[in-house]
């Protein structure tokens, strides 16, 4: 018989790979990408308050929302070109969605190569709640909806769209009840994602104190119920008809270019007028 | 205290070896007393199979203490069953009512191998160790161990998280199969030492990397902490986390500046 | 052969110093041309192996374990003794060794227990470096406490889980070599024989447990530490997997065994609450600091611990020793408790206990202190008995739980079989026939980290260049047939009975015959008996399965086999030995009070067993201890 049979080893679960520059390596890891994850994912946290913040101007009325929306194309003031800050923030926010998406997919990928053969017998959980072990699925209704809402709103696929117009695109667009209901649904889900997310990404940040330990869960609670609260009350407003087109309801983009036209110069001019 | 034997029905995992085809077995048990420890219930088992001519069932154990860490499966899709903070072998058969059906399985990770029905390989713990899981002071370096105060809440929360046993309920119970409460309970104790502090960098990134050449990632659910029998909290994850990145950061070998 | 113990010469003190400077070094440049095979990775074995290999010698390490940190030194809860004297109570390297002679009732080697007591400093050191989370004073420094009844506070401890974090300490240190490559581990490998070529120890033939091969391991030397055979009365504190395999088969091959009747029967442990109970726990000594033991004055007594009023309750220990009350050392505190139950007077459902009771202790000081000091042992009690030890008094009853005897050493930890080293708790050496609490941490580690690095080079620096016997070598061969044929051997008998039913009826033997008392007439009624369990073992065990696969009864089946051929010489040892002493107590030999009583003039030696085959008597050789710096006395713990 031979002599040393070697210890028992048990293969690893990814391959090895050259050593890169210390960023890519960084992301290679899981920790490193679970840290990217939370740090995109507090960027998006960031954009979700603003466009609510945003949104709710619609009960200020119409003006002061289409001279929010005007505001943002300005930003900041005359110290860039229009729209360019704007776009460096669009691209921005597009680049931690990307990394966002990408992060949890291979993570997903890496998560199932280490558990190759599932659990047999049925598990109970004792702590992973509903949002942690849906992450994936809110994720993807978010993804599905996002690019629902920039082409409808963003770049006018929706009914009556008007440029410059975001007031009257937006209720016309949530007029239609299965897009109230697809705006509602997606909600939920982003009320889901962010109950586990705005708590998981202190854990991944490694931001953990004893004093603030007991307010992270609350912290994460509470964002998720602004975000759904506010955001649901669009929606309702509109097909409680509360919320009204101010332009005939069927108005054509042609025939109301005129007026509508005039009232982006009438912004405009108050905008440079530092109004 | 004896008062009356219960009646069970278990279905245990059986596979005769690491490559071999597995399947559920179904046995009744009669005459198994509240008394029992678990082990102790799948010993009679085992028993009543050897008399029957059927193979014995494997499973891991040891001081059946608590302590040492070989014991572990799955009891009603739970890490060491449903009392919270205890390993299998402390479980006793009270906290299950006559009559109950049992479903045990080995813990399951493709770094987890079986080696035979409910016995794990769980090796690659041992591989995170010595790729960093210690503080490099040959015998015979040490100064006078007063020499260096520690204050009691550091040597305190350090032997919280040096209390892990490593028997693997962590991987076995997290959804993602991954094994950050073991590396992290590690890492951490260590790196909380004024001792440790030296190799403290190294060692974050070398155990981190070795971790996932095996496991899964954490996506902070804390079923780990929750199955754990020392009740080890993922605040520790999240110090490793934090240690991680630093120790990115920190990578400064050619300025001279390795120190933390 | 005579029995050379080596002890070197000069004054007790200087003995180690003059030791370490007179004994052979290898070159450093020369270390990893010698390998090292080190059996066992609890505290001795794995500081050893990580010692071994910082020093440069190629070292392999097996162990039986799916991983070395789960040997059973890792549930040692008290603590670790150390002479370093840090409360400023009087403590010394010279109290300790004195300290540790007498309570081992003057049966250790004086030279061996110095030079303990003396390395006890640097292995706290030792530790503290690796990171072991020791108990702190809020200023950061180390805290301390009395254990087991010393005198002074010398016991470092981390919480109630000592024997792991130093375990883990030893363990990291260990992982650490082998990382590096600097040594190789095979885990879930069994040693079954130590091969011996003229006369000289040079590797051993182990099993993979998982895939059942055999193979050899060749070395210049075989470091055994393997741990005590407290296992061969089926119910102990050990653990399940604890054996005398190793060391058995070593003694086949010719390596003496010494005091194997020295068994400590521990006083806290929980008592066994039916037939099935497959091991004993033990509840941390430290207990007893608080806790008042008492039984009903009269026997039957069945009411319930509090319907018992005081003037019923019999504080037996505090009654018969003023002095040291509830913290008599182990042994009395144990024959104390069978004494009660034998009387019938134990209480719970078996009648098989004594009563630990806080009642008091949590009137004066509160329940929140009692809490913060023993929450984690009344949890544990709790979950195992399903009784609050706040409302209603423990149980306790003695169990096995330690043995002072093992394989004869000399003063370099050699055995008698050149190459072959035995540590910790496999050897006899330290702690003569009852071991002081917390002393069990401190002699692996004494014996890994300071003591065998040392001696080992004086054996190995004169083998430089000569040819060494390889596993290629017909001894090897002959080993792994031997090995081969005896599992086939067990598979084949088929017979009727488990192997854990004839354990426990050899358990019962020597339980019965052999546990805390032992008389003439019990000694040779078990020695009559267990060669009957044994031809049993051999015609009617019924071990399933097969060899090329992991299959935990025919493990089992090895070491029963061994205990059955051990317990025989357990009571051999006990049956020559006509004096009472520490662990040892034969009912003819006591004074008037019960107390143990030593023949200092005929039995001040060290009994080591010489194998003669299985069934014949084996012979026994003496090593005469003489004392010459703690000068003998009976114990007194009035």
């Amino acid at each position: 018989m031979a002599q040393a049979t070697q210890r028992s080893t048990v293969p690893a679960i990814r391959k090895d790979r050259r050593k890169a520059p210390w960023p890519i390596e960084f992301y290679r890891s899981a920790v490193g990408k679970k840290w990217v994850m939370a740090l995109s994912g507090v960027m998006l946290m960031g954009f979700v308050v603003s466009h609510l913040i945003g949104n709710l101007k619609l009960y200020l009325g119409r003006n002061e929302v289409n001279l929010y929306s005007e505001a943002l194309r300005d930003m900041p003031g005359h110290l860039l070109p229009r729209t360019l800050l704007l776009w460096v923030i669009r691209v921005g926010l597009m680049g931690a969605f990307a990394v966002h998406i990408h992060a949890a997919v291979t993570l997903t990928q890496t998560n199932h190569k280490a558990r190759a053969t599932k659990y047999q017998s049925p598990r109970e959980y004792l702590a992973a709640n509903y949002a942690s072990r849906t992450m994936r699925y809110s994720g993807v209704i978010i993804i599905a909806y996002v690019i629902f809402h920039l082409s409808d709103l963003t770049f006018g696929s929706g009914p009556h769209n008007l440029r410059g117009d975001a007031y009257n695109n937006l209720i016309y667009s949530l007029q239609r009840p299965w897009a109230a209901a697809a705006y509602v649904i997606a909600n939920l889900a982003l009320g889901l994602h962010l109950t586990h997310g705005a708590w998981s990404m202190f854990q991944s940040l490694g931001v953990n104190n004893p004093r603030i330990n007991a307010f992270r869960r609350h912290f994460a609670r509470g964002f998720a119920a602004l975000i759904v609260v506010g955001n649901l009350s669009f929606p309702i407003m509109v097909q409680l008809h509360v919320m009204e087109p101010t332009c005939s309801a069927n108005r054509t983009p042609k025939a109301q270019v005129a007026p509508c036209a005039r009232a982006i110069a009438e912004t405009a001019s108050k905008i440079t007028a530092g109004k | 205290m004896s008062l009356s034997n219960m009646k069970l029905k278990v279905t245990v995992w059986r596979q005769a070896g690491p490559n071999a085809q597995g399947a559920f077995k179904d046995y009744d048990l009669d005459n198994i007393s509240p008394e029992m420890s678990f082990l102790e219930m799948l010993d009679t088992l085992n028993e009543q199979l050897n008399d029957r001519g059927e193979e014995p069932i494997a499973f891991d154990h040891d001081c059946r203490e608590g302590i040492c860490g070989s014991c572990g499966v799955m009891i009603d899709g739970v890490p060491h069953g449903p009392e919270r903070g205890t390993a299998t072998c402390q479980l006793h058969m009270r906290k299950f009512q006559s009559g109950a059906h049992i479903k045990i399985e080995p813990f399951r990770a493709s770094s987890f191998p079986i080696n035979k029905d409910l016995s794990v390989d769980r090796s690659a713990f041992d591989r995170i160790i010595e790729s960093g899981g210690y503080i490099s002071a040959p015998t015979g370096t040490a100064p006078d161990a007063n020499l260096i105060p520690i204050p009691k809440g550091v040597a305190d929360v350090s032997m919280d998280a040096a209390q892990c046993i490593g028997c693997g309920a962590c991987v076995a119970a997290c959804p993602n199969g991954a094994a950050q409460l073991f590396t992290s309970a590690k890492i951490q104790h260590l790196n909380l030492m004024p001792q440790g502090q030296a190799e403290r960098w190294d060692r974050t990134i070398n155990m981190v990397d070795t971790m996932e050449n095996f496991f899964g990632s954490c996506t902070n659910h804390g079923e780990c902490e929750a199955a754990c029998p020392k009740e080890i909290s993922i605040d520790f994850i999240a110090l490793m986390n934090r240690d991680f990145v630093k120790a990115q950061l920190k990578q400064r070998r050619l300025a001279g500046q390795v120190f933390p | 052969m005579t029995l050379e113990s080596n002890i070197p010469e000069g004054a007790i003190a200087d003995k180690w110093d003059n030791h370490k400077f007179n004994v052979k070094l290898v070159n450093p440049a020369n270390k990893r041309k010698f390998t090292i095979i080190v059996v066992g990775t609890g505290l001795a074995g794995a500081s050893a192996a990580a010692s071994l290999a910082e020093l440069g010698y190629d070292v392999k390490i097996v162990s039986f374990h799916d991983s070395p940190r789960r040997a059973h030194s890792i549930a040692a809860q008290g603590g670790i003794n150390a002479a370093k004297n840090y409360k400023n109570d009087g403590d010394s390297v010279h109290r300790l060794f004195y300290d540790t002679v007498k309570g081992g009732d003057f049966r250790a080697r004086e030279a061996n227990v110095h030079r303990l007591a003396q390395v006890s400093v640097n292995i706290i050191d030792q530790c503290a470096a690796q990171g072991v989370p020791f108990a702190r004073e809020y200023g950061g420094m180390l805290d301390n406490r009395s254990f087991g009844g010393a005198q002074v506070s010398r016991t470092f401890y981390a919480r109630g889980q000592t024997g792991q974090q130093l375990l883990l300490g030893a363990y990291q240190a260990m992982m650490r070599v082998v990382g590096l490559g600097m040594a190789e581990l095979y885990n879930r490998t069994e040693v079954l024989e130590v091969v011996v070529k003229d006369g000289v120890a040079c590797g051993v033939v182990c099993r993979n447990l998982v895939s059942g091969e055999v193979f050899s391991l060749a070395g210049h030397a075989v470091v055994m530490a393997t741990g005590g055979y407290g296992n061969a009365f089926y119910l102990s504190t050990n653990a399940m997997q604890s054996n005398v395999t190793a060391a058995w088969r070593a003694h086949k091959q010719g390596a003496y065994f010494a005091n194997p009747c020295y068994t400590q029967i521990h006083p806290t442990c929980i008592p066994a609450s039916d037939d099935f109970q497959s091991k004993l726990t033990l509840m941390s000594e430290s207990l007893r600091n608080d806790g008042r033991i008492w039984v009903p004055k009269e026997a039957n007594d069945t009411r319930p611990a509090a319907q018992i009023p005081e003037e019923d309750r019999d504080y037996y220990l505090e009654r018969r020793y003023p002095a040291f009350g509830n913290l008599v050392p182990r042994d009395i505190a144990s024959r104390a408790a069978k004494r009660e139950v034998d009387n019938g007077r134990g209480v719970g459902p078996q009648k098989n206990g004594v009563f630990l009771d806080f009642g008091a202790a949590i009137d004066r000081l509160g329940e929140d202190v009692i809490r913060d000091r023993y929450d984690n042992l009344f949890e544990m009690y709790d979950r195992i008995t399903d009784e609050n030890p706040y409302k209603m008094p423990m149980r306790i009853y003695p169990a096995v739980h330690y043995t002072m005897g093992g394989l004869w050493v000399d003063y370099n930890l050699m055995s008698n079989l050149p190459g072959l080293y035995v540590l910790g708790e496999a050897n006899f050496s330290d702690h003569g026939a009852n071991r002081l609490g917390a002393s069990a941490l401190m002699q692996g580690l004494a014996d890994g980290y300071f003591v065998l690095p040392y001696t080992i080079g004086d054996y190995l620096a004169p083998m430089l260049g000569k040819p060494v016997v390889t596993a290629a070598d017909p001894a090897f061969k002959a080993a792994e047939t031997k090995v081969g044929d005896l599992t086939k051997k067990m598979l084949s008998i088929k017979g009727k009975r488990s192997v854990d039913d004839i354990h426990r009826e050899l358990g019962k033997v020597l339980w019965d015959n052999c546990g805390m008392g032992r008389t003439e007439a019990t000694l040779t009624k078990a020695i009559s008996e267990i060669p009957a369990i044994r031809e049993e073992f051999w015609t009617n065990v019924k071990v399933l399965g097969s060899n090329e696969s992991m299959n935990q009864s025919l493990e089992r089946a090895g070491r029963v086999a061994d205990f059955l051929e051990f317990g025989e010489l357990m009571c051999r040892d006990a049956l020559h030995r006509k004096e009472s002493c520490g662990g040892h107590f034969r009912e003819e030999y006591q004074t008037e009070d019960g107390e143990a009583l030593r023949d200092d003039e005929n039995f001040a030696y060290v009994g080591a067993w010489e194998w003669e085959g299985v069934g014949n008597d084996p012979t026994l050789h003496k090593e005469q201890l003489t004392f010459e710096n703690v000068h003998l006395a009976t114990r007194s713990y009035k």
